[in-house]
């Protein structure tokens, strides 16, 4: 950053590494981006923070040569540069890591760090020369990776890693991170901001997208707020605070801690005793979990991704089997019975909202009222006749829901795919909760979803539990267990390690049982 | 059943062997790309055609490798317009071919020839004529050894040793080069390609060509050097034969060498039902030993051998990014 300070005798000469000036693009007839001006100085990390569907994406897909800008131009270290195509960003020191990484799953860390940047026509030289990058670079900026390891049997930090080397490798001074932490743990995301502090440190240009303000707090010099195609303003973050930020974001006032009163937990209403699970491939997954889940609480399951929550849930949600003994409402239920599906347990008033709601909430190329009749469509005021759907009532009670639940655009006819992913995940939660269950399971139900919509759902979580009934809350955000749950669980290589209440806790309890180190919290 | 007899089974294996080599190398190539070539047939058999068409006129075999070859890559072009450039379905693209082909070839050949939809007889300079290799007369006296070298290596025409010379040749352009390199992710991820730099639509119209290329060399030598000359739907399969093969290769060349192999040994039995009875001593219907290598390719295509991953992005035009 000192090379081009003596241009000029003052020290504020330098060139920003990237400078937008009046970028503007429209899809049809939406206005992604508004007249969009940045300036990004080298060696910092810059933020862009704005809910889904800001225009964080389309600003930065401009930057990296996918999108033409219909008017606007970009310099790059003070000079203009035209970016027609991904060869010309790369060219221009910028690289990008995707927030769904652009790796060949079933090639090596080396060869997905080569392709497209190989020295010549045989690949031997080119392996070589990145083999031995790459052991400096991980030497450096702990970026460790096996290079000879497959991309398909790298954790996901891991993978995240590797389009963090692919960067480097093309010479970027100048990395896009496109919300690098939604699909990361708690402690990958640490060691990422670790990466990234030491990448700025050597004099690399840092863009972070993320619509966490947590995030934004902890590693980033400067931010930029969006909202609705514009940029609202640029701030130093030592100068504002999250509450600031979010207003900015969503251009209202918006509560960030979960107003919740005290719980008052009543009778059991599911015993689980000594459940556990063996994978297909013979892997002991849950390893005798014992839980009780009481009406009118939120019993909230931490732990890092990978120790046996997924399977917990989908156990309970009738998607896996499993030995152990489960009492509903003091009925004996077992869970090795295969006659046991989604369809069973939600006639027993237990409602679940997967993990995952792209793959098992939702068929994504079906209609949004045909999402919110799945694992219900036998119900009586659904059927016309004996054989035929009643689809136009279910289509009036979809649209009628989809309103209560703030769905935008609340339009039933819309295929779930044109949803964002908050609206999406709140059109699983409404199919789930407006049936009024004992119990909701729920599993990550603000995985990549933003602020405004987080608030939201967290209060319909609140206002359920406050009707008395049960819910078991799975997710690997500790902040959100932290604020939702009223009693925690931590589970750690498919057992239990201890519960705790979250007033009595930290963060740094938690994560030492997330970890699975329980003497430390016995001593505590 | 003697040595002789034994070499003279393999012989035919290797002739017969090597028209679904080299298609199935072509389908190689084109599905490590992404695209999934099912026209293989047509192709081979538009290249027969013009192959012994042009050879019957010209009296070279030489220009009606070129024609044939030509033809075949024209055919993978419109594979390609439709599949990449227009992003249509490529079976369907596929399937176009392989009946365009299988009536353009007999209704040009009815009005070039009038011979009922066949080509001349080729014969002298319009062939592909058997090398013999050097000593081979020499060394056939000698037993075993000798005897393989002379009956089994030598007396092929030039298109079976390039056939063979193309599996290494395959193997090292798809793993140990650059092009393989991104040939390969172009099937898996194309995505992945693109944001490296890499032009995807470039990269999988030159796997289009190679595999017209090679499938070209596979109706050349079904119309110049297993036969002389061309008859009507002459390639009877053996672009499917040749998926089937490639499926149970992997979608590796090695492995397709073998599998390629293993079909042309099925054929061959069909051709000497003797063989097949001094063996089993089964009187075995000669209709269940021509059907053979299909019923092969159904037990193969029904998934009855391993599991086998096709590459992942294969079948799915390419659309950048939403």
């Amino acid at each position: 950053m000192s090379e081009s300070s003596e241009t000029a005798g003052r020290p504020d000469a330098v060139a920003p590494a990237i400078e937008l000036r009046g970028i503007s693009k429209s899809f049809g007839h939406v206005q992604a981006n508004k007249d969009i001006s940045m300036r990004v100085m080298p060696g910092t990390i810059h933020g862009i923070i704005g809910e889904n569907g800001a225009g964080k994406s389309t600003l930065m897909s401009i930057l990296y040569g996918f999108y033409k800008a219909d008017a606007g131009e970009i310099l790059v270290g003070g000079t203009k540069t035209d970016i027609p195509d991904s060869q010309a960003a790369i060219a221009a020191g910028i690289g990008m890591v995707f927030q769904h990484f652009k790796l060949v799953e079933n090639f090596t860390v080396l060869e997905n760090v080569i392709l497209g940047a190989e020295d010549g026509v045989r690949l031997k030289p080119s392996l070589a020369r990145a083999r031995s990058l790459l052991t400096e670079l991980a030497r450096e900026y702990e970026l460790n990776v096996d290079p000879d390891e497959r991309i398909e049997d790298l954790s996901v930090g891991h993978q995240q890693r590797v389009e963090i080397l692919k960067a480097l490798y093309r010479h970027a001074d100048i990395l896009i991170l496109d919300e690098p932490t939604g699909v990361l743990t708690p402690s990958e995301a640490d060691h990422l901001f670790r990466i990234l502090k030491g990448l700025r440190d050597e004099g690399k240009t840092i863009i972070l997208i993320t619509h966490k303000l947590r995030e934004i707090m902890d590693v980033t010099d400067t931010v930029s707020v969006m909202r609705r195609g514009e940029m609202t303003a640029t701030v130093r973050t030592s100068g504002t605070n999250p509450q600031e930020l979010a207003e900015l974001m969503v251009g209202r006032k918006v509560l960030l801690r979960v107003d919740k009163k005290k719980a008052d937990p009543g009778k059991k209403v599911l015993e689980i005793e000594d459940l556990r699970v063996v994978d297909d491939d013979g892997v002991e997954r849950l390893k005798g979990i014992s839980l009780d889940l009481r009406q009118g609480e939120i019993l909230g399951i931490a732990g890092v991704a990978g120790n046996g929550q997924s399977e917990l849930l989908q156990v309970l949600g009738g998607c896996r089997g499993a030995t152990g003994r489960i009492r509903l409402n003091g009925e004996e239920i077992d869970p090795s019975d295969h006659v046991l599906d989604g369809q069973v347990w939600r006639g027993r008033g237990v409602s679940h909202v997967p993990e995952d709601r792209q793959r098992e909430g939702l068929i994504l190329d079906f209609f949004a009222w045909e999402n919110m009749a799945f694992g219900y469509h036998h119900a009586p005021e659904y059927q016309k006749s004996r054989w035929l759907m009643d689809n136009a009532a279910i289509r009036r009670e979809s649209g009628k829901k989809m309103e209560r639940f703030d769905v935008r655009p609340p339009i039933p006819e819309l295929a779930a795919k044109n949803f964002s992913g908050g609206n999406q995940q709140k059109i699983v939660l409404a199919r789930e909760i407006e049936r009024d269950p004992d119990v909701l399971l729920v599993g990550q139900p603000t995985r990549g979803v933003d602020i405004g919509a987080i608030e939201f759902i967290h209060q319909q979580i609140v206002e359920l539990r406050d009707r008395g009934k049960a819910i078991l809350l799975l997710s690997v955000e500790l902040d959100e267990i932290l604020s939702l749950a009223d009693r925690i669980a931590v589970m750690f290589d498919g057992q239990i390690m201890g519960e705790r209440m979250p007033d009595q806790t930290n963060e740094h309890e938690l994560g030492l049982l997330m970890a699975g180190i329980t003497d430390t919290a016995s001593a505590a | 059943m003697d040595f002789l007899t034994l070499l003279q089974v393999l012989d035919t294996t290797v002739r017969l062997a090597t028209p679904l080599l080299f298609a199935c190398l072509a389908g190689l190539v084109c599905e490590r790309a992404g695209i999934f070539d099912i026209g293989l047939e047509g192709k081979m058999l538009a290249s027969a055609f013009f192959s012994a068409a042009v050879a019957a006129i010209s009296g070279s075999v030489w220009i009606g490798l070129l024609a044939g070859v030509m033809a075949s890559v024209a055919l993978a072009g419109v594979h390609g317009l439709a599949s990449i450039t227009f992003r249509g379905n490529q079976l369907i693209s596929g399937v176009a071919i392989n009946f365009l082909a299988s009536g353009l070839t007999v209704l040009i050949a009815q009005d070039w020839f009038g011979q009922g939809g066949r080509t001349p007889s080729l014969s002298g300079g319009a062939r592909f004529n058997e090398i013999k290799l050097p000593f081979a007369d020499l060394l056939s006296g000698l037993p075993y050894i000798g005897q393989s070298y002379a009956e089994l290596f030598s007396g092929h025409s030039l298109l079976v040793y390039v056939g063979f010379l193309t599996v290494p040749l395959t193997w090292w352009v798809i793993f140990r080069t650059r092009f393989g390199l991104r040939l390969r992710a172009a099937g898996e991820n194309p995505e992945a390609v693109d944001t490296a730099g890499v032009n995807v639509i470039r990269l999988r119209y030159t796997a289009i060509a190679i595999c017209g290329l090679l499938c070209g060399l596979a109706g050349v030598y079904l119309a110049t050097g297993l036969q002389a000359g061309f008859v009507k739907e002459m390639s009877s399969g053996r672009g499917f034969i040749a998926l089937a093969a490639l499926i149970f290769a992997k979608w590796r060349p090695w492995y397709a060498l073998f599998s390629c192999l293993l079909f042309g040994f099925f054929q061959a039995l069909s051709f000497r039902p003797d063989v097949v009875k001094a063996v089993t001593s089964l009187d075995v219907p000669g209709q269940l030993l021509d059907a053979l290598p299909y019923i092969l390719t159904v037990v193969i295509l029904a998934g009855f051998v391993g599991k086998a991953i096709p590459p992942r992005a294969g079948g799915e035009p390419y659309v950048k990014e939403n």
